[in-house]
């Protein structure tokens, strides 16, 4: 293998562990959020769920947002792509996305309990809708998108964004990674509330994990049958980065299990995910939130490795014109562009972790509503 | 090419144009109070006065109000590049993506980490570990605008890509270059200061108010000094960093230049009057209503006093052979893309120079597509192309104009209020205290003017010379555009008129509600007194 090529591997590796970071540590946030109106009853226990992911919120979201940047530097065109593909959907996810910082700042500053009561309205949209989103998402490329590049490299679309939404394979995953979500809020809740938080969180924590488990396990029998896009000729992993041509793409059904086919030692991700989903919340009930915690960002990191095993190598396969469907190789950055990318995240990532793990390490133990209520620092 | 439809192009540069300038009502106040905020916790830490801990933690709060819509809107920007400027994304992403990358890692993760702990770790950090924190906030921001200025250098100079035929894109080749682009150098400065003249404008205007009500009065007192003086050297350094970067536009920008200064035909040094007021005409190329400064023009754009500036009509002129050449260069590269052959390729790189004004045609072309102009068409094509390579001069010229009178104005407010403040007569000069006060607003006023200078006059490109604005937006329907653009203007009204209400809440209540429980056991307190009442 050349060197650019390993390049596009590895920076596709770097998109797949930010697709799990967003899963695991957003996910979590906006499950808190979706759960908010209820394991808090009241005010207090409300601000309690708040408080406990605090300090940490804005720290994840940045991970979305450097999660978009990195896909816009390493990838650049699947940035312009799959956004546009998408407009309605992201446009509502944006709306969701920015209610919440602004939630989080506001919601406790005014006595108001209708004005309170609004805002935790706003969190259950803004931690629920997100999250099926990026579900439906995956749902999405899988099945494929439609639209096509003219021979300048601009951008047409194919279809309506309704049969994005309405499409029933998307609305799975979408449910599955809402459920995913509500299960790491929760396990989150436990660790750092006291009753009666800690067991209403147990409780939704625990139905999260099995829901997610049925759907996954429904979403694989789904793929099995789906068809699955195939490279025919062309499209090597040492092309020029040209989306408009270059490569020849067929349908196959059943085409996304090729890879599992020819190495069946992979299955050990999907059925370890689903594993994880099923003794997550057995772990859960056990009273062990830490490691009901990790068991549940394992069953996020083996559901993106499925996706990403299956699809391997596209990221965004076109419905009506197959030819120009997006992979690693054809949608990638410059070998200049990547390494750049390259070395500075080898600086900052290791420079990041450090400070965020301190961050947690300062504000760490339990959170107490009765400490809430008399702070006015708090959320 | 399939024909774009102008209206879905004018609905996404509107969006675009509304969200950012939204944005950037809450960005420079930001930049500025974190290092307000660093300033007065220095003190504090210090010299161990309490005073000062309750103005970082009073203003503080206002930060925390501003800074959550800064955030939330932020992240609309970055989505619309690839929601709604999916050509420009792919054609110039591979370069443009890499700073706003850089941004995420080097500098907004910071700040929005340490944010957390500068709210929530008052108890749990000890003094200097809390100063550090401010201090990391401050630096994160302000390096997050250096970034995103970087990004929006290369779409005005561009340097450091190169156009490939065979990706259809501009390469990446040097960062060096894309960093040290002298137009990212010069904007960083004067932006970054411009936000600290709104906030030292927002921290002097909140405490005029105090002083004219006769609350808090120690607390006030030094923060209108404290910010006086740091609003007039920001004010200084936004207004020489302002004429660098004019320096900068006149070298690289031409048409921008012409059209903030509307120069209309090709000036003959040194008797050139600096235009104070006038009506540009954008139909009849020509200005009303005149009234310059005689000699100013020339040596204030151009740093000499024989350098003439080029006129919008003769760039126009200019441009005619430009765009013929590009034509020629989409014509070739078309052909070469199915060819593959070395004469076609030779014949691109012969008009590469120029391939942006052909892309600059297509809208002129039958069906929108210049590599099929009948040979009959072509001299149409271009005529009617012509005009296309300028801005909008009345809104350049005006949107320029009204930020320098601005800043002027800042000048006068800061100069005084420091002197006044500086002799302790400030409870003597209700008049000067309204004006501050009023003055509040006017700052973020004149970032926004300044803003739309720089974009408004880069039109019609997105990417200087290489990419018009026409070609770069996704092609949506106008449904969807509709859609968004209502979505946009229901929640940021929700927002705007939220984060009103709260600043407005909260300078209404002033410091005291906000941890000053130790105010009478506070040395610093009767000192505070002291300087407030002038002995």
């Amino acid at each position: 293998m050349d060197s650019y090529t390993i390049l596009k591997f590895f920076w596709a590796a770097i998109l797949g562990i930010l697709f799990m970071g967003l899963g695991i540590m957003v996910g979590m946030d906006m499950g808190v959020g979706t759960l908010l109106r209820f394991v808090g009853r009241n005010d207090g226990e409300r601000r309690t769920a708040l408080n406990i992911i605090g300090p940490h919120w804005d720290g994840n979201q940045v991970w979305f947002i450097l999660g978009g940047g990195a896909i816009f530097a390493a990838f650049p065109t699947l940035y312009a792509t799959s956004f546009s593909v998408f407009y309605v959907v992201m446009i509502l996810l944006l709306f969701s996305m920015i209610l919440r910082p602004v939630a989080f700042e506001y919601r406790s500053k005014v006595e108001s309990s209708r004005w309170r009561a609004s805002w935790d309205w706003a969190f259950l949209i803004s931690g629920a809708f997100p999250m099926f989103v990026y579900g439906a998402a995956f749902g999405n490329v899988m099945e494929g998108v439609g639209y096509h590049f003219s021979w300048t490299g601009q951008y047409y679309q194919d279809e309506s964004f309704l049969s994005y939404l309405l499409n029933p394979f998307a609305i799975l995953c979408g449910l599955m990674s809402v459920a995913l979500s509500v299960y790491q809020g929760g396990a989150m809740l436990m660790l750092r509330a006291e009753e009666p938080i800690y067991g209403r969180a147990q409780r939704y924590a625990v139905w999260g994990g099995w829901t997610a488990a049925v759907l996954f396990a429904l979403g694989g029998v789904w793929i099995s049958r789906m068809s699955g896009y195939v490279l025919v000729s062309g499209g090597a992993s040492g092309m020029a980065p040209d989306p408009i041509r270059g490569q020849h793409v067929a349908r196959v059904a059943g085409g996304w299990l090729a890879h599992f086919s020819a190495h069946p030692a992979l299955w050990i991700v999907p059925l370890g995910g689903l594993a994880c989903m099923i003794v997550g919340p057995l772990v859960l009930r056990a009273n062990r939130p830490a490691l009901g915690w990790w068991i549940g960002a394992g069953s996020w990191i083996a559901t993106i490795k499925t996706v990403g095993i299956a699809m391997f190598p596209f990221l965004m396969p076109s419905s009506t014109t197959p030819d120009q469907s997006l992979t690693i190789w054809n949608s990638c950055a410059s070998a200049y562009g990547l390494t750049c990318m390259l070395v500075l995240a080898a600086i900052f990532v290791p420079i990041i972790l450090s400070y965020t793990s301190w961050c947690y390490y300062v504000m760490r133990g339990k959170v107490r509503t009765a400490d809430i209520v008399n702070d006015t620092h708090s959320y | 090419m399939e024909p774009i439809s102008s209206e879905v192009v004018d609905l996404s540069r509107l969006q675009f144009a509304v969200t950012a300038l939204y944005h950037f009502m809450f960005v420079p106040l930001t930049l500025g109070l974190t290092f307000m905020l660093a300033a007065m916790e220095t003190v504090y830490v210090v010299t161990g006065r309490k005073i000062y801990k309750d103005m970082a933690q009073f203003w503080g709060k206002l930060f925390g109000i501003n800074f959550a819509l800064g955030v939330a809107t932020g992240i609309t920007m970055e989505f619309e590049f690839g929601t709604n400027w999916s050509m420009y994304s792919r054609f110039f992403g591979d370069m443009f993506g890499t700073p706003l990358a850089i941004e995420g890692l080097m500098a907004f993760f910071m700040e929005s980490t340490f944010v957390g702990l500068m709210f929530f770790g008052w108890d749990r950090l000890s003094k200097p570990a809390h100063l550090a924190v401010t201090y990391l906030v401050a630096l994160g921001s302000n390096l997050s605008a250096l970034w995103i200025l970087v990004a929006n250098a290369s779409m005005n100079v561009p340097q450091g890509t190169h156009f490939d035929p065979e990706t259809m894109r501009m390469q990446f080749d040097s960062i060096v270059q894309v960093i040290f682009n002298p137009d990212a150098q010069a904007k960083f400065v004067h932006t970054s200061v411009a936000g600290y003249v709104c906030a030292s404008m927002l921290v002097m205007g909140i405490s005029a108010f105090y002083i004219l009500r006769g609350r808090h009065k120690a607390f006030a007192a030094r923060s209108f000094r404290m910010a006086a003086l740091f609003g007039i050297i920001s004010t200084v350094a936004v207004i020489t960093l302002g004429d660098v970067l004019g320096r900068l536009v006149y070298e690289h920008q031409p048409t921008k230049l012409a059209a903030m200064e509307g120069v209309w035909r090709t000036t003959k040094p040194p008797y050139e009057p600096w235009l104070a007021f006038a009506i540009p005409d954008d139909a009849k190329q020509e200005n009303d209503l005149e009234i310059g400064i005689p000699f100013v023009l020339t040596p204030l754009v151009t740093h000499s006093f024989t350098a003439p500036i080029t006129g919008m009509k003769e760039l126009e002129d200019q441009a005619g052979p430009r765009i013929s050449s590009g034509i020629a260069a989409l014509t070739a590269l078309k052909a070469w893309r199915a060819s593959g052959s070395a004469s076609d390729l030779a014949a691109f790189n012969a008009h590469k120079a120029d391939m942006g004004y052909g892309f600059l045609a297509a809208r002129h072309a039958p069906g929108q597509d210049v590599t099929a102009i009948p040979a009959g068409q072509l001299d149409t094509v271009v005529n009617e192309t012509k005009p296309d390579i300028l801005p909008n001069v009345f809104v350049t010229f005006w949107a320029f104009r009204i930020m320098v009178f601005l800043s002027l104005w800042f000048f006068a407010v800061f100069a005084f209020g420091s002197y006044v403040s500086l002799k302790n007569r400030l409870e003597r000069n209700p008049l000067l205290l309204k004006l501050c006060l009023w003055s509040i607003p006017l700052p973020i006023l004149a970032t926004e003017f300044g803003w739309i200078t720089a974009e408004a006059g880069r039109q019609p490109w997105t990417v200087f010379d290489l990419l018009p604005t026409y070609l770069s937006a996704s092609t949506h329907s106008v449904g969807y555009m509709l859609f968004s653009l209502a979505g946009f203007a229901l929640i940021y009204s929700i927002f705007i008129a939220a984060e009103l209400y709260l600043m407005f809440k909260f300078a209404r209540l002033g410091p005291e509600e906000h941890g000053a429980h130790a105010r009478h056991d506070d040395p610093g307190h009767e000192d505070g007194l002291v300087v407030a009442l002038g002995e």
